[in-house]
Parts: structure tokens; sequence; C-alpha cells
């Protein structure tokens, strides 16, 4: 792993890559399980089939690379476990393989490995498949979750996004269609709880990309706080913002950086929203904003400790 | 003797040790274009062949007469003559594949690959090795383009050169045959024919170490 070059003063901490992986893994499981207990067996055959399909990739190109071979460092069952929770339950095999294997192979290990890839590999992957398959990725894929269906309407078609018709209870429980991992908020909060108070992540990009993307609904779209929340809720804007806006590699590593790359990317999530022609604009918010983040570490660099800038002179 | 065997590798030079497609990286805007299907690769590399070939030998044959200041402009011109030529050729008896390559017909005249062998072999060099220079050149183009075409056409539609190979049941990865997918499957080919090419170097030199 390369390292991003920060200045002075640094701080020994005993986290360790595959420990901070354990973390992310776990904070995971509860959106994992809600997902599959919502839309039963055939999401954790997704789950199963991509993070199997990363770990192996992983191990196969270490070996042909001749490189010493890491997955026990969790970062490729992590990008796996991330990629199928990006997939709609009704997702072909061959899909979630094609992803996992794109992600591993292409994305991360022909750009250096981990700490080397420009892009998240999920994340990434994911735009790839929805470029290529459509159909298997866009709301006619997304099914309703099976639990709840006795009590409450669950909301039918299309995407919450498209239909504007859940509320915010159903949305933070996930009774809405979607795909694994993003219906759930309640799960994804936990997570970010339990990331925020292990220290694997900051609060800062979550937070403000969150928010950002509530706030620029409520100026840009014009519509009720209301309806600006609902629609922050809606989608994957929470899942995308908790668990792939924040890895380490493609994000700014100043805090003010963190909150240019993090508005940045809520800006544009709500201008695909309202003015682009597809429904949702999280991956690609978040992947624009992983390319300007080089730039935006470049121009927004630490501050040089005991350095003073020379006075002007007069 | 040596003159043929010098002839030879005049010829070969343009198909592997330097392809214009994946060792010069010359003329990467019409490989990431056209080649959608293997029979764009194949038309657009046999429509800047034909160029290649007769641009050379022209400026071959004239490079006695151009004035070394304006040698640019000239070559130009001559190469504008024979894609004019080529793009009238096309739209007469093969309108389909001029219809779809569209612009890139017109393009070829500033293809840098026919303007870097005009400067860089035609304008000092004799007409003949000069013609198995262009025509070197034009089948490792060729070659490079009509494979790009026919994997792309193969994953994002399941067919080669139009012909159904992947049966009904194959889902067609879009991304490929859009300008994404163009980008990916150059870089991957890129990267492999490098790597075959450096080992197969490398083997080269090891043999001739041992022989020493």
């Amino acid at each position: 792993m390369s390292l991003r070059i920060s200045t002075a003063p640094h701080m020994h901490n005993p986290l360790t890559t595959q420990r901070l992986m354990q973390y992310v893994f776990i904070a995971l499981l509860p959106t994992a399980a809600v997902g599959v207990y919502a839309f039963g067996f055939p999401a954790l055959a997704v789950l199963l089939i991509s993070m199997a399909t990363a770990v192996l990739c992983e191990f196969l190109w270490q070996k042909i690379a001749k490189q010493p071979v890491r997955i026990n460092d969790f970062s490729a069952l992590v990008t796996g476990l991330i990629l199928g929770l990006n997939l709609p339950s009704t997702a072909p095999w061959w899909m979630a393989m094609i992803g996992s294997a794109f992600a591993i192979l292409i994305v991360k290990q022909l750009f250096g490995g981990l700490g080397d890839n420009f892009l998240n590999p999920a994340l990434a992957a994911r735009a790839v498949l929805l470029a290529s398959w459509p159909v298997h990725m866009t709301a006619s894929a997304y099914v309703n979750p099976t639990y709840f269906q006795a009590g409450v309407d669950a909301v039918a078609t299309a995407t919450p996004l498209a239909s504007k018709s859940a509320s915010i209870v159903q949305l933070l429980l996930g009774q809405v269609p979607g795909t694994i991992g993003e219906v759930c908020k309640a799960a994804i909060l936990a997570g970010f709880l339990f990331l925020v108070i292990t220290g694997t992540i900051s609060w800062r990009i979550p937070v403000i990309m969150t928010g950002s993307v509530f706030l620029f609904t409520l100026l840009i779209g014009g519509v009720t706080p209301e309806a600006a929340l609902i629609a922050t809720l809606s989608g994957g804007v929470l899942f995308g913002a908790v668990f792939m806006a924040t890895d380490y590699v493609t994000s700014p590593i100043t805090p003010w950086g963190q909150v240019i790359y993090a508005c940045g990317a809520g800006l544009i999530i709500v201008l695909i929203r309202q003015f682009g022609s597809y429904p949702e604009g999280v991956t690609y918010g978040i992947l624009l904003m992983n390319i300007a983040t080089p730039l935006i570490d470049r121009f927004l660099p630490r501050k040089i400790y005991g350095y003073k800038k020379e006075a002007k002179k007069a | 003797m040596s003159e043929k065997k010098s002839l030879g590798k005049v010829f070969f030079n343009g198909i592997i040790p330097e392809n214009p497609t994946f060792r010069l990286v010359l003329g990467t805007c019409p490989t990431l274009a056209v080649t959608t299907s293997a029979l764009n690769g194949l038309g657009m590399g046999a429509a800047a062949t034909f160029v290649l070939v007769c641009s050379n030998v022209a400026i071959s044959m004239l490079r006695k007469f151009i004035p070394d200041q304006v040698r640019i402009p000239a070559f130009i011109v001559v190469i504008c003559t024979f894609v004019t030529m080529v793009q009238l050729l096309m739209q007469a008896f093969v309108p389909s594949l001029y219809e779809s390559l569209g612009l890139f017909i017109p393009l070829i005249v500033v293809n840098c690959i026919i303007l870097a062998r005009a400067e860089a072999f035609a304008s000092k060099n004799s007409p003949l090795p000069s013609a198995l220079d262009g025509l070197g050149m034009g089948c490792g183009f060729t070659l490079a383009l009509t494979l790009m075409g026919a994997i792309r056409e193969l994953i994002g539609n399941g067919s080669v050169f139009g012909m159904q190979l992947l049966g009904a049941s194959y889902e067609p990865m879009l991304l490929i045959v859009l300008a994404s997918g163009g980008f990916f499957t150059f870089g991957l080919l890129l990267g492999l024919f490098n790597l075959i090419v450096k080992k197969v170097e490398r083997k080269h030199a090891q043999k001739e170490a041992h022989a020493a």
C-alpha cells in the first residue's frame, strides 16, 4: 500500500488494515441481515456469490502476479459485500460475479492493488453493471421486501424516488423496493454509529453529504422540508454516504477537503436526480468526487505543523 | 539475398514490432470510435491500408521534388487525394459500410499513422520498400482494429462479423460497445500485447546470450 504523504505530527495507532476492514465488515452486517430478511434467499445468494467471487479473484490475481496473498485482510470480502448490497435481490448470479471480478481485477488490482485504486471498486463495478444491463439494475428489477406485507402496505412498483409515495417510517424500516443494502435506513445508521464510535471513519463525510443532499433538494427542487427529507432517505444516499464515500483511498484527507468532497457529491446527486435522465445519481456523484480527490488533496494540503507563512513585505 | 530479407523485415515491422495501434499507439481516434463491430474494424483498416500504400509510394517517388520546408502540406495534399478516392469508392460500392463509418473516412486524412509513415519512412526510402512499409503498417492496423472490433462485437452483441455465436440466452454487455467500453478494451489489449511482446523479447535475449 502506498502512503499518501501527510505532514507531521504523526500518531501511532494500533489499528491495522485488517482490523479496519473487520470493523467495516461488522458495520455492514446489520444492513446485510435486514436485506436477507427482507428479500429472502435470493438476496443471500447474491451476497454470497459476490463475496466469494471477490475473494477468489483477489487470491488468483495475487497468485498469478506472484504477489503476497493478502485475502485475509478482509478488504476483498468487504468490496464483495458492498457490491452485493448494491445489487437488487433479483440480480442474476453471473451479474454478481462479473461485477465482483471487475471491481477486484480491473478497478483495484490493475491500478496497483489496495491503496492505489482511484475509484471505489464496488461503486465502479456498480456503474459498469448499470450501463451494461440497465434492465437488471433499475426499478424494473426491484421487488418489494417480503416481510411486513400483511400489516402495512408496502410501496408497490418503481422506487420511492420515482413515485415519491413512501412515508419516513417506511423508509427507515426498509419497507420499500430497492437494492439489497439500501432499503433499511435504520440498519445503515446502526452501522454508521458503530464505525464512528470505533473511530473507523469520521462523521464528516456521511453527515455533510446527507445534509447537502437535503439542502440542495430543498433549494434546487423547491419542495417542502418533509419532501426533501423523504428524498434524502430514499434511494442509495445513506448507504453510499456511510459505506462508499468514506473509502480512505478515494476520499480527501484534510477536514476541509472532506467538506468539499461531501458537498460536491451531494450537489451532483441532486442535479442528476432533478435534471438528469437517470432516476438515481448516488453512484455517479461519489465516483466523480473520487476522481476529484487528488485535485482536492493537492489544493487543500494539510497545514504543516510549526510552519508560519512569511509575512508579506510591505 | 540480404536485400530481400530486409524487405521482409520492413513488411513485418508494422505487424508486431511496431504495430501502429498497440506499439506506437497512433490513430487511436478511429480505433476507439469505429471498432463497435468486426466488420467496421476491417473496413476502416482496409481503407486506411489503401491510403497508406498509395500515399507512401507517391510520396516516395516525389521525395526528391518536395522542398523540405513545405513537406507537411505536400504530404497532406497527396494523402487527401487518396482519401477522397477511397471515400468515393466506398460510397459507390459498399454504401452500408460507408454509412456506419461516417465521418471517420474523411478523417483518415489526419490519421497520424499515415502522416507518420510518410515523414518517417516514405520521404527517406525508395518506392518499393515504402510500399511494403505501408502494407505492413496497414495490415498491423487492420489486424488490431478487426481484433478489437471482434471482441467488442462478441461481448457487446454476442456475434462476430454479424454471425450470432453466443446464442439467444446470452445477455449482451452493452457497455463494451459504448465509448467507455472502447477504452476498456483498448487499454486491456494494449497491456496484454505489450506483456506478450516483452516476454518474447526477453526469451530471444536469453537465447542470444546462450548462443554467445
